[in-house]
């Protein structure tokens, strides 16, 4: 395998234009001849779809939720970044893009997130056409906030329900194309396989969530846009259906898969409250805007937060990084607060959380003001805890968020398999070793809206492709092994629950592979996860048939695939000797705690190679050059 | 506390269904309302029985894959929230709690507690959208866009399309998830050139599903997670008024050419 990341030559800021019109295209008459398939719905693969509709070419979307409306998109709350400088702050593409590589902490492509900055003020532009009723000031302009690790105001929003609303015009564009029968809607239909005919990526086989029906679908392209892995932590703030299954599966059939131990943690997040919790709910981000991070200045203080006088708080953030202090970004955050948890002055039942008051922002603007930024939010925390944010500060913790790893691709977005397009979250591209907040929208719609429409008329205008029909033995093939593994779950009928073997698997990623890892607790997850998914294969329990809606063969088939996703994972955070972004190894940190990161040795991105059941994954290098921006030591002090 | 739950179970669509009885013993009142079906779904499949179907997904009340009717009421007994979101100090030890599926026409039981919505979509396919491609906006500022009209659309846009709406509603009516979308887009600038249009041709769709017309009772308001006000079915009468007599001069003035 060969990574080959085709950046385009020529000056930075040119790339990408120059690339655009050297490009191949696809003549309008002859992209309805094309078909192309899309497995996701979120920002990232319904923008493509609807935008490939449009474009003429033959869209088959799939996702397995009951309406593309509720891919897990829907769920961002914060905002979307643009380089528009309509604050008139200093912003542009080029502040933008340094931010960005900086705040990844030097893990990420250059030219690609340049292009992402490039992109940004389009995305704006589509939202705002399509009718996203973003955030406005009194002259009929649009509002901005600033947002975590920015010191410009380059946030769009509509109120905390970002993510909403920009899903949902592009689930009505998409809709608009269902109307027009350029795209066709496959929902409650999971991707379980892809298929390969002489080593291009030509279709995938799905199951039919309601009826059971296996089944196989063709096409020229493959896109994927699945999301991120995160719940291979059990508990995340993901949906409770997002999973690493397609990813997975694709990997397993040759795309390399980058970096898979980069994973954020968010700083801001309810804490857990018993063994019964189902997920983590994230508060966003946009709260550390107003909110002030303490905790007790002494260990074991359990008194009221109101009982404690201001002399006898730690504001740790704003005292360890005073220029940007509860703005700094989420990995720093997220360990500062681990750090004051571990010494045993965290708050709460279980002493896992912190404090993020809002009492000096009601003081200095009033609760009017406050409600009318946050309202949403604080009643959305009221309803979970049962405490009034306006009288006590909320308590919160950090939680596992978003995967800044997934599918290794090219810049033309096309992964190891020629053919096979990945997006969105479900690649690795764009944020390094750490995830910038406001940033995951922008880079779902940008891949989605504007790089792939592109991208994909050059791969299928300079690629010969023969007709492939779901009739070829390489559809049939892969139909009989998803046919096996689900008769096999279903064969088992142990003693324990899907949901048991996910949650035990949780904890030890959350405890050894999670915000801080060291070799000696990653080896040992090295050991326990193929124990414990030797049993998941003996003695899991998965009731009724694979004939009908059965939720615990959907868990089932997604928590197999995570018991092997884990060991990858953990392989490669164990592989990468330094501290970078999301990923901190104890082992390497400087005397005051900060992360270390070792240029010399990894200034690259890991993808690895399937090689088989029960044999090693080979790790590729794709070394990353910095030519404008320099290596240098995050500061944010 | 310990509650008795009288649940809707379903084999498939075509399968008769009952309401079964089932004990949740040490319920937490910190649980949500799903966590709670959870713990009784371990236990179901503990004893290789099948555990209840639901629908859900992010639980945090945005994505609206949730719904049950929970005694009744559309989301339960607290006001403005979602299944995912009412927790169990909304209710008392030794409660018993009757759980069942949306009940429409236009939204066919799958399995147990899990219906079909997909009406939603083939509603908003007919026309709630702005017909802009990707490529062709101008400056996001170009048309300002007064704040109240904006924080008055997104009130609208907010709808989470849950179907609660409908299920609370004697007729089985989608009007206010209609009037929710006509009027998100009818209140900027980017949505007036297919206004009109887009109030008779999702109505129509509406009616095409098959669900029940709307008679004024305001149920759905009350049912609606994001608060949704029964205003905005005015606001679509008068759209859709207004776009029956164009649509009768223009098809007069077109006859008489």
């Amino acid at each position: 395998m060969e990574l080959r990341s085709k950046i385009p030559g020529g000056p930075l800021q040119e790339k990408w234009d120059r690339h655009k019109f050297e490009m191949k295209l696809v003549n309008p008459a002859n992209k309805r001849k094309y078909s192309v398939i899309v497995v996701g719905s979120g920002l990232a693969g319904g923008a493509a779809a609807a935008t490939l509709g449009e474009l003429g070419y033959n869209v088959q979307c799939f996702c397995f939720q009951d309406s593309p409306r509720r891919a897990h998109s829907i769920a961002a709350q914060g905002g979307i970044n643009a380089a528009k400088n309509y604050q008139n702050d200093g912003d542009s593409i080029w502040r933008l893009f340094y931010d960005t590589v900086k705040g990844g902490d030097f893990r990420a492509r250059e030219a690609n997130v340049y292009r992402l900055a490039q992109i940004s003020v389009n995305i704006i532009d589509q939202c705002v056409a399509q009718g996203v009723p973003f955030a406005r000031e009194y002259g009929g302009t649009l509002a901005n906030r600033s947002f975590g690790g920015a010191q410009v105001s380059r946030t769009f929003y509509a109120r905390g329900q970002t993510g909403q609303q920009l899903l949902l015009g592009c689930y009505q564009a998409l809709e608009r194309q269902v109307a027009a029968g350029t795209v066709t809607m496959f929902p409650r239909t999971e991707m379980l396989d892809l298929v390969l005919v002489d080593g291009v990526a030509r279709g995938i086989v799905v199951r039919d969530m309601v009826t059971g029906a296996i089944s196989s679908h063709a096409a020229d392209a493959v896109l994927l846009a699945t999301g991120g892995y995160g719940n291979v932590f059990y508990l995340s703030t993901n949906a409770k259906g997002s999973n690493v299954t397609a990813s997975y599966r694709a990997y397993k059939r040759g795309a390399a898969f980058g970096n898979p131990c980069y994973t954020q943690i968010h700083p801001t997040c309810i804490p857990v409250s018993g063994d019964y919790q189902s997920k983590l709910t994230l508060m966003s981000e946009s709260l550390r805007n107003d909110g002030r991070v303490w905790v007790p200045k002494a260990r074991g203080d359990s008194r009221a937060p109101g009982q404690i006088p201001e002399a006898e708080r730690d504001y740790y953030l704003e005292r360890k990084y005073p220029s940007y202090g509860n703005l700094c970004p989420r990995d720093i955050a997220s360990r500062a607060a681990k750090e004051v948890c571990d010494e045993g002055r965290g708050v709460g039942p279980n002493g896992l959380g912190v404090y993020l008051d809002f009492a000096a922002a009601i003081g200095r603007v009033g609760e009017q003001k406050i409600r009318e930024r946050y309202g949403n939010l604080f009643e959305m925390y009221q309803r979970i805890t049962d405490e009034d944010p306006y009288q006590v500060p909320m308590r919160i913790f950090p939680a596992v968020h978003y995967t800044m790893g997934g599918l290794w691709v090219d810049y033309n977005l096309m992964s190891t398999i020629p053919g096979l397009h990945v997006l969105g979250e479900a690649n690795f591209s764009d944020h390094g070793a750490n995830r910038l907040g406001a940033s995951a929208l922008m880079q779902g719609l940008a891949d989605g809206y504007f790089v792939i429409p592109y991208t994909i008329g050059d791969y299928l205008a300079s690629t010969p492709l023969p007709r492939v029909d779901t009739s070829h033995a390489a559809f049939r093939a892969a139909e009989a092994e998803v046919t096996a593994t689900t008769r096999r779950l279903l064969e088992i009928r142990g003693a324990r629950t899907v949901d048991s073997f996910h949650r035990e698997l949780g904890k030890l990623m959350w405890e050894n592979c999670g915000m801080a890892r060291d070799a000696a607790g990653l080896r040992r997850n090295l050991e326990r996860i193929p124990a414990l998914r030797a049993e998941f294969w003996e003695n899991v329990n998965v009731p009724g048939s694979g004939a009908e809606l059965n939720q615990s063969l959907e868990k089932a088939g997604r928590v197999a695939d995570f018991l092997e996703f884990a060991e990858l994972m953990c392989l490669d955070a164990l592989h990468r000797e330094e501290s970078c972004g999301g990923h901190f190894r104890s082992e390497h940190q400087t005397p005051d705690g900060e992360a270390r990161r070792d240029d010399d040795a990894f200034c690259y991105v890991g993808a690895w190679e399937y090689q088989g059941a029960g044999r090693a994954p080979v790790l590729h290098k794709e070394m990353l050059e910095f030519e404008n921006v320099h290596l240098s030591t995050r500061s944010y002090k | 506390m310990n509650l008795t739950l009288f649940v809707w179970r379903q084999a498939s669509g075509t399968a008769a269904g009952q309401l079964v009885r089932y004990e949740a013993p040490d319920v937490s009142p910190d649980m949500s309302f799903l966590e709670m079906l959870d713990v009784v779904n371990e236990r179901l499949t503990g004893k290789g029985e099948q555990p209840i179907a639901f629908d859900h997904d992010c639980r945090e009340g945005i994505c609206g894959s949730c719904g049950l009717m929970i005694n009744g009421v559309a989301h339960g007994p607290m006001q403005g929230t979602a299944t995912c979101q009412l927790h169990m100090r909304s209710f008392k030890d030794g409660d018993t709690i009757y759980v069942e599926p949306w009940r429409a026409r236009a939204f066919p039981v799958l399995k147990d507690l899990v219906v079909d919505r997909s009406a939603f979509d083939r509603i908003v396919a007919a026309g709630g959208f702005v017909g802009v491609s990707t490529g062709s906006a101008p400056d996001g500022n170009a048309i300002p866009v007064p704040k109240a009209d904006a924080d008055m659309a997104m009130d609208a846009a907010a709808c989470i399309g849950c179907g609660a709406c409908v299920a609370a509603c004697p007729n089985a009516s989608a009007m206010l998830f209609t009037a929710a979308k006509v009027g998100h887009l009818r209140m900027l600038p980017q949505g007036q050139p297919e206004r009109h249009r887009r109030a008779l041709s999702m109505e129509a769709q509406m009616e095409a599903e098959g669900f029940g017309g709307c008679t004024w009772h305001g149920e759905c308001q009350e049912a609606c997670p994001k608060g949704i006000s029964v205003d905005w079915i005015t606001r679509l009468y008068r759209d859709y008024i207004t776009a029956t007599v164009l649509q009768r001069e223009e098809s007069t003035a077109s006859a008489a050419l």
